[in-house]
């Protein structure tokens, strides 16, 4: 047995079975449990390690060959693949809640297999390739047969493969750059092709036009997987990038280039969400902002910057999984999601009004939730580090924060009189008491996310120093 | 060798040239296949004709995939009227200065990776070419076409750095996947998105 056949090949296999089945139950039942294993078996079951359980020993190979090429997943792996796959758990086991299922978990698990593949080829510039045939299985999901493509989606599929020949012409050039490290021109040419690349990628400002178009068009429950997985890997994508080239880690202008970059998305993500009459677009903002939020991090550097990078992932998970869960619920009785439309909603869906609230305070960094700690430390290093960095991001937070506040009031204005009442089915209440009690959890005790990711930093040894 | 590498340059010229100017699919169905018949050729110039008939075979299998989405979809029936793309003529000064523009880039390109002007040419006004017409349109086919047409225009210049037998079989998947795309766009047409 190898791992990438365990956690690659396997779940490409399932999701294209599960294409074939008609029952909602089954399909969440079977990807759900599939997920979950997958996860467990991350965190429990060590890579290249003989194990003897009674008379039985096997061994996970780490390597899996393809056509001369390998597919990688070591120990260092192992904690990635929990939170991804623990995630995907959620989402599709969620996804039933919203009669999604179908149309979500198998091309979502074929995608979610497809990014883990990204994490593991090597040679590892391959992994712009299989992130393109990622993105284009995710065409389907967000232009619905029902509905049609909007701008959104073609926008979404232009910058995404705009984003794979500048990458790849960049690795060509890398590679030259190893065999020559004093030759200026070329590395100037493969940092702006890189550079370019990974700005089309991770819909950096001004390629972000597609996020807030597509979170207003698609379901807001797809919506928040894809923005949720897509800018994970590819900036874990970015962050080997950084390990695996030494002069590029250890350039001079790496560091101010991240946190300039960085502070502009929060600042930009914050005022939009802040001027914004749609709660799907303000989760695309809310999504822009947490992008900017990582490569803050990568940029404060050392051990420090990939700690509080790690640091963000999981609430960023809990943010958006409860943000576009509650949405979706409400969605289900307005025609659309502006401030207009869900005036008075909290009198009747309690639980995904208080869900969106939550979710939104807790993405915009206001204490005691999620995702503070990790926004309080970045805060705190830029004091020392870059104070106009610093305006940018706090005045990014607190449009975020308003942002969230105008919703909590334009979802508690409803007029005198209005009956009170609970829409949301029992499986959906379950999912959002669970959420918003995590969200909190996590904002009290930090600490109780590290089993996850304290074995992380392995995977970028070079970056963590 | 030379002439032939020219000839497959015009061939590629004229199909973009009729993709900018034309906005009928069965025009710029045919233009895109004769297209990458040039595109073909270029390759040819770095790999094996084997390897790079991956290119042509992938090409065609697009161009039909396009072709039967369009025959089965009612968008076939609209704008049967004008086959010119309004602002020609500010079409045709763009083509123009791509020409030039592409011309100055791939002459220092060339000598850089080793490939002949023709090729280098042909790469680079694809590139430029397809990304005019995604930036022009919004309508899904066209905006898919502009994105293969680039795409296009990016493998002949990487198939002179790169030679593996997997990067054309995953670029021959995107390509299939993008001409997918299309013809889904294409079937499940919208009132949002403007042609």
């Amino acid at each position: 047995m190898n791992a990438p056949a365990i956690w690659i090949l396997f779940p490409i296999l399932l999701g294209c079975i599960l294409t074939l089945l008609r029952s909602q139950r089954l399909i969440t039942l079977i990807a759900g449990i599939t997920c979950t294993l997958l996860a467990l078996a991350a965190i429990l079951i060590p890579i290249d390690t003989l194990l003897v359980i009674r008379e039985f020993t096997f061994k996970l190979s780490p390597i899996f060959e393809v056509l001369g090429r390998r597919l990688t997943l070591d120990n260092s792996h192992r904690s990635l693949l929990a939170l991804l796959y623990a995630a995907a758990a959620f989402w599709f086991s969620a996804a039933s809640a919203h009669r999604m299922t179908r149309q979500l978990v198998p091309l979502g698990l074929i995608i979610t297999a497809l990014l883990v593949a990204a994490l593991a080829v090597e040679p590892f510039l391959y992994a712009a390739l299989i992130i393109e045939t990622a993105v284009l299985l995710a065409v389907p999901l967000l232009a619905p047969q029902d509905k049609g493509p909007g701008k959104g989606v073609l926008y979404f599929l232009v910058f995404q493969t705009l984003a794979m020949p500048f990458i790849l012409f960049s690795g060509w050039l890398l590679t030259g750059v190893e065999a020559n490290p004093g030759d200026v021109t070329l590395i100037t040419r493969a940092t702006a092709l890189l550079g370019l690349g990974f700005a089309f990628l991770l819909a950096i400002f001004p390629f972000y036009v597609w996020i807030p178009l597509l979170s207003e068009e698609a379901h807001p429950f797809i919506i928040g997987y894809i923005l949720w997985i897509f800018p994970t890997i590819s900036l874990f994508f970015g962050l080997s990038f950084l390990e695996r080239y030494a002069w590029l880690r250890t350039a001079a202008s790496l560091p101010p280039t991240f946190i300039t970059v960085g502070s502009l998305m929060i600042f930009m993500g914050g005022l939009l969400a802040l001027f914004n009459r749609h709660l799907g677009r303000m989760l695309g903002y809310a999504v822009m902002a947490e992008t900017g939020f990582s490569l803050l991090a990568i940029g404060l550097g050392g051990t420090f910057g990939m700690n509080t990078f790690l640091l963000l992932l999981i609430p960023r998970v809990m943010g958006l999984g409860l943000w576009s869960f509650s949405l979706s619920s409400i969605q289900e009785s307005v025609p659309d999601l502006t401030l207009q439309a869900v005036k008075g909603m909290a009198r009747v869906w309690p639980f995904s009004s208080t869900g969106i609230i939550l979710a939104s305070l807790s993405l915009a960094g206001v204490p005691i939730l999620a995702s503070f700690p990790a926004h309080q430390a970045i805060w705190n290093a830029l004091v020392t580090d870059s104070l106009s960095a610093l305006v940018l991001v706090f005045t990014g937070s607190l449009g975020l924060t308003i942002a969230a506040i105008r919703v909590m009031i334009a979802l508690a204005s409803s007029p005198e009189g209005s009956a009170w009442g609970v829409r949301e089915s029992w499986s959906q209440r379950t999912f959002l008491v669970l959420g918003c009690v995590f969200v909190f959890l996590l904002g009290l005790i930090p600490a109780g996310s590290a089993l996850l990711w304290e074995k992380l930093p392995s995977l970028f040894a070079h970056l963590g120093q | 060798m030379n002439l032939l590498a020219w000839l497959a340059f015009t061939l590629l010229l004229a199909a973009a040239c009729i993709n900018i100017l034309r906005q009928d699919w069965r025009w710029n169905i045919a233009s895109l296949a004769v297209q990458y018949l040039g595109v073909f050729w270029l390759v040819h110039a770095s790999w094996s004709i084997s390897l790079a008939s991956v290119k042509l075979v992938t090409g065609w299998v697009v161009c039909t995939l396009l072709a039967i989405a369009h025959i089965n979809t009612r968008m076939n029936a609209e704008k049967e009227g004008s086959h010119w793309s309004q602002g020609w003529f500010f079409r045709l000064v763009v083509i123009c200065l791509l020409i030039t523009v592409s011309y100055v880039g791939s002459t220092g390109l060339g000598s850089w990776l080793g490939m002949s002007l023709p090729t280098a040419w042909g790469g680079v006004l694809l590139i430029s070419i397809g990304l005019v017409i995604t930036g022009l349109s919004t309508h899904p086919f066209r905006l898919v076409m502009g994105l293969l047409t680039a795409l296009a225009g990016f493998e002949i210049l990487y198939a002179a750095v790169e030679s593996s037998a997997l990067v054309a079989g995953l670029l021959s998947i995107i390509n299939l996947g993008l001409a997918l795309a299309g013809a889904y766009f294409l079937l499940h047409p919208t009132d949002k998105v403007p042609a």
